[in-house]
């Protein structure tokens, strides 16, 4: 099955592969944090009082989460020159995951805002702290519990979708798979060694948000 | 211009369809191939032979954190360096199949293993073989766990499978790929492309969000 395993070009090919990790890295974390941004504004709306924002976050939440990723990277890939914006593809394939992350990441937000308690609420109004004293103080830090661990999850597929912009051509990992197949056609040496890669990345992230939720959960035990 | 563009779009309305038609058939073929295979390896996964449950675990270690292109791309690209040569719509099918299996069986072991103890050990009295257990007492409980997650999965999945058209499986991720290139209107194109996702994807969040709160209440109840 490996005999024909070719590791010279994989060690020929290594700091090509390196960029693309490294790519696939920055595009990732640059995205979870706007994500993040994004997810937070969205929930808010979500949650505000005037309808109208209630009803534009909603739609943008389920138009995102009822359409593949693949669809809204076209989408913009392709859509947004015709509107007379022209931005490379690696912009346009972070604006991409950001929006489609940010949905997600609005759902699981607004799940640990809903799991505090309205009591603690109205304890907070009663004890005449201000809207932001009681997130901080007294919504936040229950909420955590409850969002740190999905929010970690959300992030790892996060990651995995990054590969989608190899599609539009964005030289990270999976791209470097697959200009390593149409450069000396060797798709094995090629898939195996981008799939051995993002094992690493996921068993990092995997131990990360285990441990989260272990020690989430003991604190709320405690 | 927009108005002409949009005349043409709605005169390949029907390649649109045949697009949704093909997505609906991998997608079909995909899950309940994968939910069949899923509910076998979690019910073995749930159990403690770590003769079984280490390879399955293993198995969706790897397909739970390598992302769905690269996977499709081993399929298709290297199966047949093996002597397996497969069509792009086998391809897709197995591709899809195999990561639903690996995120079904998670779900299923996860409801499995959260049915009572007392229930395993009742049904052992009561001399049921363990065929039987599972059949009667068991999967039937386990159900109320697993159902809502499904649902949520075959959503998650029936998105995934826009990412079989990088093989050239003509659904409709591929059909709009293909359109945009005749009508230069991306935002137009992509956006009914969006539409028809929904059309399929936004009735299953629905159930899956209903199943939720009625399996939720009914615990309250208890």
């Amino acid at each position: 099955m490996f005999e024909g395993f070719n590791f010279r070009i994989i060690w020929q090919y290594l700091p090509f592969f390196l960029e693309g990790l490294r790519n696939t890295f920055l595009i990732s974390i640059v995205s979870i944090f706007l994500a993040m941004i994004v997810g937070t504004v969205a929930c808010a709306c979500r949650l505000s009082r005037w309808k109208l924002l209630r009803g534009v976050s909603i739609v943008y939440i389920e138009s995102i989460r009822s359409t593949p990723l693949l669809v809204q990277i076209y989408f913009f890939y392709f859509g947004l020159p015709t509107l007379g914006f022209r931005i490379p593809e690696l912009q346009t394939g972070i604006l991409a995951l950001m929006l489609n992350s940010g949905a997600y990441m609005a759902e699981i937000i607004r799940a640990g805002i809903t799991s505090v308690s309205a009591g603690q609420i109205e304890a907070g109004i009663s004890s005449g702290l201000s809207y932001f004293q009681r997130m901080r103080f007294i919504i936040l830090p229950q909420a955590l519990g409850v969002t740190v661990p999905p929010l970690l999850g959300q992030s790892i597929v996060l990651v995995k979708d990054s590969a989608l912009l190899s599609l539009i051509s964005v030289l990270e990992l999976t791209r470097c798979g697959q200009v390593l197949t149409s450069e000396r056609f060797m798709p094995t040496e090629a898939f195996f060694t981008v799939a051995f890669f993002y094992l690493c990345i996921y068993f990092c992230l995997k131990t990360l948000a285990d441990w989260s939720q272990k020690k989430l959960i003991f604190r709320e035990a405690y | 211009m927009m108005a002409f563009y949009f005349q043409r779009l709605l005169e390949s309305f029907p390649f649109f369809l045949k697009g949704l038609w093909m997505t609906v058939a991998v997608s079909a073929l995909g899950l309940s191939s994968a939910t069949i295979l899923g509910f076998v390896l979690g019910i073995m996964r749930a159990g403690n032979k770590k003769l079984l449950t280490w390879p399955i675990g293993a198995f969706v270690f790897v397909i739970r954190g390598t992302p769905f292109v690269v996977q499709i791309f081993i399929i298709f690209f290297i199966l047949p360096e093996w002597g397996i040569q497969l069509d792009a719509f086998p391809a897709a099918v197995l591709a899809l199949s195999i990561l639903g299996t690996a995120f079904i069986c998670e779900i299923v072991a996860g409801g499995i293993k959260a049915v009572d103890k007392g229930q395993w050990e009742a049904s052992t009295a009561s001399g049921l073989s363990i065929f039987q257990q599972l059949r009667f007492v068991i999967v039937p409980q386990a159900m109320q766990t697993i159902l809502p997650p499904l649902v949520g999965q075959y959503v998650l999945l029936i998105k995934d499978s826009s990412v079989v058209s990088v093989i050239g499986v003509v659904e409709l991720a591929r059909v709009g790929w293909m359109t945009v290139v005749r009508i230069p209107e991306g935002l137009m194109v992509f956006s009914l492309v969006g539409i028809l996702y929904f059309v399929i994807s936004y009735p299953l969040i629905r159930i899956s969000n209903s199943l939720e709160r009625r399996m939720s209440m009914r615990e309250v109840r208890l």
